[in-house]
């Protein structure tokens, strides 16, 4: 029986690797579940302060914080936000491949880019790639808090403080829907402004400050860098275990496939033995 | 006259606390009690430890703890961006006095690890807390 048993084996050692793959797409799915209630619960902060700084940022204020300036830019600074683990499709692939191609783009006007990056994934990407990694951050779980993020933010904005950066951007997975994750440029640095349709009158006005400006400017500012990146590295989350159930999904589905193959490989091979036996058989019998 | 009233969102990090329309709303800032009734000028603050008591537009109070955070009028809407939000109901009173008396231990106690100004934060956020639940059972 010609490869009967190296077939069986091969069968054997499939069905070990979809039982690994269909285990992790029920982890990934019930992960994915809590990611996504973290990340709802998460989104009405980052977008309330995301509404105050556009006010802030379209206001007269008689204090100019420094990070609401437009400078001419010679370098930029990115925070990406990566996974931890492979296993999840080309969620990573994609996104690298976005901000490298904005990179590029920056690159070719004479800037020059730095990094920062979140998770194990871009931290590996970026020595390769090169550019400075000015700070980097690993090992972040399922469940971050928002102190994860402060140091890697901190090392940023104290570039940006410095001069050493004039832009800053972060870089993450967009979670839109279970089959779709969008990779996600976003300014934070100097302030975006707010959109038009806001019902708030740009021109002329200013706030009252309680005691004054610059302390209070300062931790908004701060607070709303930290809710973004925050904001990021929860939805990058969500979109990894929806990448990873994906991808599992679709490794089991072909172990399914390969297997059904090789068993009908091992099945035509196991009836041409057959037939050659009995055709041996009655070939000795008529010599007989 | 319809009761005017003015858009309020109370946020955390973690989540929503409260969103809809209030009639007026009283906070604690840095230099003081504030009350804010619709219409107010721009205005932005910090906070201090301490509760978020709100009238709600169709009646009836709600008080909210707040560990600290920024507060933004606009004349149409107000916005708490707080750093911990608790609604006051959810509060543990035996909590919040065990952290006091901790916290008052630390001031007193110089060898403690504790450093003083995170001692007194603590017993800020304690006191306030307790502020909240009593005037909840009045």
């Amino acid at each position: 029986m010609a490869g009967g048993k190296e077939i069986k084996t091969k069968i054997g050692s499939i069905n070990n690797t979809q039982k690994i793959t269909s285990a992790m797409e029920m982890v990934a799915a019930s992960k994915m579940k809590k990611a996504q209630e973290r990340m709802a619960a998460t989104r009405p902060y980052a977008d309330s302060i995301r509404n105050v700084i556009g006010h802030v940022a379209r206001g007269n204020l008689e204090y100019r914080h420094p990070y609401m300036d437009e400078r001419e830019v010679k370098r930029v600074g990115y925070i990406v936000v990566s996974t931890d683990r492979g296993l999840c499709g080309g969620l990573n692939t994609n996104e690298f491949k976005a901000v490298v191609l904005h990179a590029k783009k920056l690159r070719d006007e004479g800037k020059e880019v730095d990094f920062a990056a979140i998770g194990n994934k871009a931290t590996g990407f970026f020595k390769r790639f090169g550019g400075r990694l000015l700070a980097q951050t690993s090992g972040i779980g399922d469940k971050p808090g928002i102190n994860d993020v402060l140091g890697t933010v901190q090392v940023m904005l104290d570039a940006f403080d410095e001069g050493k950066i004039d832009r800053l951007f972060v870089v993450y997975n967009k979670f839109v829907n279970t089959m779709k994750q969008e990779p996600t440029i976003s300014q934070l640095l100097p302030l975006p402004k707010a959109d038009e349709s806001d019902e708030v009158q740009t021109g002329s006005w200013d706030y009252l400050y309680e005691p004054n400006p610059q302390p209070i400017l300062d931790t908004l500012i701060r607070r709303f860098v930290e809710a973004q990146v925050y904001q990021g590295v929860v939805d990058n989350i969500a979109s990894e275990q929806a990448a990873r159930m994906v991808a599992m999904k679709s490794a089991t589905d072909n172990a399914e496939d390969l297997i059904d193959q090789l068993q009908l490989v091992y099945n035509k091979a196991r009836q041409a033995a057959i037939t050659q036996e009995i055709s041996e058989i009655v070939s000795g019998a008529e010599a007989v | 006259m319809a009761a005017k009233t003015v858009q309020l969102d109370v946020v955390s990090a973690e989540e929503k606390i409260f969103s809809g329309a209030v009639e007026t709303v009283q906070v604690t800032g840095s230099e003081g009690e504030l009350g804010i009734y619709p219409g107010h000028a721009p205005l932005l603050t910090q906070l201090k430890p301490g509760m978020v008591r709100l009238v709600k537009a169709e009646g009836g109070e709600d008080i909210i703890y707040v560990a600290g955070g920024v507060l933004e009028v606009q004349p149409n809407n107000v916005t708490v961006l707080a750093d911990v939000a608790v609604r006051g109901d959810e509060l543990d009173e035996q909590q919040a006095v065990a952290a006091q008396q901790r916290a008052e231990q630390a001031i007193s106690d110089s060898s403690s690890d504790l450093s003083y100004a995170e001692a007194a934060a603590e017993l800020a956020r304690a006191m306030a807390q307790l502020q909240v639940i009593r005037k909840l059972r009045k």
